[in-house]
């Protein structure tokens, strides 16, 4: 049972990694592209982590595992705070819709 | 056997990140995507980590986040100020 809810688990969470990636890729802005880095920091380490920390049991992994999870999520919005502010900063300008240029 | 997939699931996800970083017209493009290829690489070593059965790779997990966080904070402060904020030395 909790080999299969890691399995569950890991699956989503590369799942959300590749989404991440592939968004990276594709979307056309440097501001949306940040919302699709933001999806693989969160949501892919949520769950990546969580699936190893059912693997680690109730051992000393299991909290530095916890810290490593809780650690990616308090630092990954920050630094795509500070690169928006750093971007918005430096001259960088939205891509807004066409007609209301 | 699930770790394996992992990482090989992982992988594809590295090199897009890396091509971003490559393509990234602007330089917060770049700096995005290293921030981005960071997180990834914390999970490909805890994973590879489990995978191993070496436990202390996830300390390296750890280190590798912290390290991660630190450079692109310390990257985008040098965007914004230009230099390090040497105070006395550009006032003279």
């Amino acid at each position: 049972m909790i080999n299969f809810l890691s399995w569950v688990l890991l699956l989503s969470g590369c799942f959300c990694v590749l989404i991440s990636a592939i968004g990276l890729i594709r979307m056309p802005d440097l501001f949306t592209r940040m919302h699709a880095a933001g999806v693989g920091d969160t949501l892919g380490a949520i769950l990546v982590i969580a699936g190893l920390m059912l693997q680690a049991g109730p051992t000393l992994l299991l909290a530095k595992l916890v810290l490593i999870m809780f650690f990616l999520l308090f630092t990954g919005p920050t630094a795509c705070h500070a690169l928006a502010k750093a971007a918005l900063a430096g001259g960088e300008k939205p891509l807004l819709d066409d007609n209301n240029q | 056997m699930m770790f394996f997939v992992t990482v090989i699931a992982l992988f594809p996800a590295m090199f897009l990140a890396l091509g971003r970083a490559i393509v990234g017209p602007t330089l917060y493009d770049r700096v995005l995507a290293v921030n981005s290829f960071g997180t990834f690489t914390v999970l490909m070593i805890a994973v590879l980590g489990f995978m191993t059965d070496q436990t202390d790779f996830v300390d390296i997990a750890l280190t590798y986040a912290l390290i991660n966080f630190i450079g692109t904070i310390a990257v985008l402060k040098f965007f914004v100020v230009g230099d390090f904020g040497y105070e006395e030395q550009r006032d003279q």
